[in-house]
């Protein structure tokens, strides 16, 4: 029952990759391009956890916790950037 | 058994992040994008993380899931809130049928001054600061 189900998650986690992409690159503004690469982030955290589910390494969370804190490092380095006055209309 | 319920609790996660992203696509501006990703993707990492650690039954991996939890539950909101600050000083435009932006009268994006709406009337007028009680002792 668990790789049917990990096969059926790993789709799903593609498709949301991909609708996440589709908003990263046709954003109108910048800050959407960031909001779109937070969840990119957070849905690459999910695929590394499944992934460890899937070959039974349980050490790969710890590159999961790596993502999640670069993703939210980037989030707030982004931020400041944009408010202390990046290109506006991107 | 539990093989059930890490199965559950996968389909959830996956389910919550592929929400967002649909979410992501389909609504029309800065806030309600937010609004769709931040809350549902970190709640689907969450619900990964917890069919995870029922996975391996280990009390480390557990504690590492529980980990990657608290960090996402103490991050995400913090993130979502910088960048909804940061894009609503930029002057994103909103969506054409947003109902009330309260923000927007009474904040001063030049000075980040923020008014509270009822400086002209006259319930507003403080009355002047008492002078000091006359000391006793």
């Amino acid at each position: 029952m668990i790789p049917i189900v990990i096969n059926i998650v790993y789709f799903m986690l593609s498709v949301a990759l991909l609708l996440a992409f589709i908003r990263l690159t046709r954003g109108p503004s910048l800050p959407d391009r960031v909001v779109a690469l937070e969840l990119i982030a957070s849905i690459v955290v999910g695929y590394v956890g499944v992934h460890a589910i899937d070959t039974g390494v349980s050490s790969l969370l710890d590159v999961a916790i790596v993502i999640a804190l670069t993703a939210f490092l980037a989030a707030i380095g982004f931020a400041r950037f944009l408010e202390r006055g990046g290109r506006r209309n991107d | 058994m539990i093989d059930l319920v890490v199965a559950i609790c996968l389909i959830a996660g996956a389910s919550f992040m592929l929400l967002a992203a649909v979410g992501i696509v389909r609504l029309p501006d800065l806030p309600t994008r937010m609004h769709a990703s931040t809350k549902a993707g970190a709640m689907g990492a969450m619900f990964t993380m917890a069919g995870v650690a029922f996975y391996f039954t280990d009390s480390v991996v557990s504690a590492r899931a529980l980990a990657i939890v608290v960090f996402i539950l103490i991050t995400s909101p913090v993130a979502a809130h910088v960048i909804g600050r940061a894009g609503y000083f930029m002057g994103t435009s909103l969506w054409d049928g947003t109902v009330k932006d309260e923000l927007r009268e009474n904040y001063d994006p030049e000075t980040h001054k923020l008014s509270s709406g009822y400086e002209g009337s006259p319930e507003s007028v403080t009355p002047p600061p008492e002078s000091d009680p006359p000391d006793d002792r």
